[in-house]
């Protein structure tokens, strides 16, 4: 049990500093998107400090509280957006026998507690009593709320191809083969899925909830210090948790040339290269409209998951193997 | 105007009854300036807008009249400070015509070759702006913004090399010009126009290749014609409401009749049509600075002599008015002379004021995001509509 504390206080920390410095990485792969340098000075080579520059400026801004808010819901918000946001991370393992807790139902407690996020986040925009805030936190329930279903069909394929809910055989499935080289229903599936992370964790062109040429900053617009680092952690923790699931599930988690020590290296790249590729639509998009969305998610992503869902049940079901 | 704005309530068939007002601005990321919208919102829908302006109000008629004509044109470039060189350009055409002052055919060419860099320079700001407004300031539109910037930055560099100056030039003075090309300086500019011309290429493959981005824009914010013509929209907007008028075609001031160009017209009135219309005076801008550099004649650079005293300028009593084909659309100076130093009245006609004012036709029935995509399409400079 103690073990599992430290192991859990372990597994926090290490993903505190790897948000702060994912923040750097995808600031150094914008700038180099838009043919700017980025980050520099904070720390040469390559303002390496600069993340710690931010959380310390974020930690000495005064603490502001609309005169007109609702103190206690938008004072707790953030942390009920944030915890959702490191639980998420409870259940993956990083290799074979590392990660907190390899639950036997590790996909299904993610995708419940990934979604959860938009309770702290609807909080955060009633709470504040701002217009823009409330605006967008209508538009976040409408958007999440769509779009975590095509999220939890297209991650349920690679639950249905191996058989399991548990992370680690289902990296264990991948053995012969990604999932994401799978035919034809592999390729789909990872891209619904990374459609639909995109959507989930508000980035743009799905980021209509901050959308700050419209709603300023969204639900946070009134948000400042470190409740607003706070939002700001937990969005990028899901971010990098929905890549680490990613990695899991569809580039077949640790497996990799080597030995297998280097597993978890092998799975944060490959995390890494889900980030990117977010960070990269991300970066040459612009934003869609929320009907728009709306449309994408039930008309196209939902059919079309629920079609992919099926046809890995059917594979399943003739290939007379692993089916659950 | 509330009464009017009534009146432009679009009744919609919401089954709600609740409605939000929300203020867009002054201080807004994409208040473009200072502008403040109040918005009536149906849920996500307009359904009615009202304009509030006047935050930048400067009094820039009344300096107009308390500055001599010698003084004004450096002033006058700050009514539109993206389009700095069009405004100068305009107060000096109505000076000119009041004083029957001729203008050197090396000046004429030289005020059409800034006017058209002050196009590209123009447009490029619009088209950065216009993709942060729908891409946001954190995704795809400041990609975009930060190249269209990095493309503007090479003109503003040509006007530092000419002038002295990167945003408020002072080049022109009644009778032509103050400043002549420095050596050099048109080579600079071919390359200048030519790198600007390939990259063009680029952003209209980021962007017209992007379903986003069209769903974004068309059949978003359309502008009829009859509206366009009612309101008195000019520039881009009427041109992309299907009306072929330009001021540089309909009435040539500044030798504009030498050169070859077409005026693009596109009739869909949408937020594309307006971005079409653009990317194609990009091009033709850059087609008439080519002409305008090869034929460049030799000879003086201003017919008036230099002055010692800035109220040494006396224009004879009258009135002229001049129009010009900005960036933005057509603006007007009217100058009242009593034969003193200094104008006895001055107006101006800016083109972002006519331009703002198709805003309550067109927004209410759109979506909030929409707003933001057809003010950036409008393409408003706050300075020169309150002036």
């Amino acid at each position: 049990m103690a073990w599992h504390a430290i192991e859990a206080f372990i597994v926090l920390n290490v993903l505190l500093g790897l948000v702060a410095y994912v923040t750097l990485l995808e600031r150094k792969f914008a700038a180099r998107m838009q043919s700017r340098i980025g980050p520099y000075y904070v720390g040469r080579p390559h303002g390496w400090l600069q993340p710690i520059a931010d959380a310390l400026k974020l930690m000495m801004k005064e603490d502001i509280v609309p005169a007109t808010s609702d103190r206690a819901v938008y004072n707790l918000a953030p942390i009920v957006f944030l915890v959702p946001c490191l639980l998420i991370f409870a259940t993956l393992p990083f290799a074979p026998t590392l990660g907190v807790a390899d639950l036997n139902i590790g996909v299904l407690f993610f995708l419940a507690v990934s979604s959860l996020e938009i309770v702290g986040l609807f909080m955060g925009g009633w709470g504040s009593n701002n217009k823009y805030a409330l605006l967008s936190a209508m538009r976040a329930v409408n958007q999440i709320i769509s779009y975590d279903l095509p999220f939890i069909f297209a991650a349920l394929v690679p639950v249905v191809l191996a058989g399991s809910m548990q992370m680690s055989s289902i990296v264990a499935a991948q053995q012969g083969l990604w999932f994401v080289a799978y035919p034809l229903i592999g390729q789909l599936a990872f891209l619904a899925f990374v459609v639909a992370t995109l959507a989930a964790e508000n980035r743009v062109p799905f980021d209509i909830l901050e959308a700050e040429s419209e709603l300023v900053a969204g639900f946070r617009v009134e948000y400042s210090g470190m409740k607003f680092a706070l939002i700001q952690l937990g969005e990028y923790a899901h971010m990098l948790g929905t890549s680490f699931l990613g990695a899991l599930l569809f580039l077949g988690g640790w497996l990799g040339p080597g030995p297998a020590a280097l597993g978890p290296l092998w799975l944060l790249l490959k995390a890494m290269v889900i980030f990117l590729l977010v960070t990269w639509v991300r970066w040459s998009f612009v934003r869609i409209r929320v009907d728009h969305i709306l449309a994408i998610s039930w008309k196209l992503l939902m059919p079309a998951t629920l079609v992919l869902l099926l046809a890995a049940g059917f594979v399943v079901a003739t290939r007379g193997a692993g089916g659950g | 105007m509330a009464a009017t704005q009534t009146q432009q309530v679009v009744e919609i068939g919401y089954g709600g009854n609740e409605r939000l007002m929300m203020n867009m601005g002054p201080q807004h990321p994409s208040s473009h300036g200072v502008f403040r919208m109040i918005l009536t919102l149906e849920g996500e829908t307009v359904v009615g807008v009202d304009a509030v302006i006047g935050y930048l109000h400067r009094c820039h008629e009344k300096l107009g009249e308390s500055l001599t004509y010698v003084q004004y044109p450096s002033i006058a470039s700050k009514t539109d400070y993206v389009a700095a060189m069009t405004a100068e350009l305009a107060y000096v055409s109505a000076v000119e015509k009041i004083a029957k002052v001729e203008v050197p055919r090396r000046a004429q060419y030289l005020r059409v070759i800034v006017a058209e860099l002050q196009r590209i320079a123009s447009h490029c700001l619009w088209l950065g702006t216009w993709c942060l407004d729908m891409g946001g300031a954190l995704g795809g539109g400041a990609t975009v913004f930060l190249y269209c910037i990095r493309e503007r930055e090479m003109v503003l560099d040509r006007f530092e090399e000419l002038t002295g100056a990167r945003l408020l030039y002072g080049f022109h003075q009644t009778g032509g010009t103050r400043y002549d090309v420095p050596p050099g300086w048109d080579k600079k500019v071919r390359e200048t126009v030519d790198f600007i011309e390939r990259r063009l290429d680029e952003y209209e493959s980021m962007l017209e290749g992007n379903t986003f981005f069209r769903v974004r824009t068309q059949g978003v914010g359309v502008i009829s014609r009859e509206v366009a013509e009612t309101v008195g929209v000019s520039g881009p907007l009427i041109r992309g409401s299907g009306v072929g008028y330009d001021v540089r075609r309909a009435e040539p001031y500044s030798s504009y009749g030498d050169f070859d160009f077409v005026v693009p017209v596109e009739t869909a009135g949408d937020c594309y049509a307006r971005y079409r219309v653009r990317m194609v005076e990009f091009r033709q801008s850059i087609r008439i600075i080519r002409q305008a550099l090869d034929g460049l004649p030799e000879g003086p650079i201003s017919s008036r002599p230099g002055v010692k005293s800035v109220a040494q300028v006396r224009v004879p009593k009258g009135e002229g008015y001049t129009r010009i084909e900005g960036a933005r659309g057509e603006i007007g100076c009217y100058i009242v002379s009593d034969g003193g130093p200094k104008p006895y009245r001055l107006k101006w006609r800016g083109a972002s004021f006519s331009n703002l004012a198709v805003l309550p036709y067109i927004v209410p029935g759109h979506k909030v995001a929409d707003v933001v995509a057809i003010m950036g399409s409008v393409d408003p400079v706050f300075g020169e509509v309150d002036r």
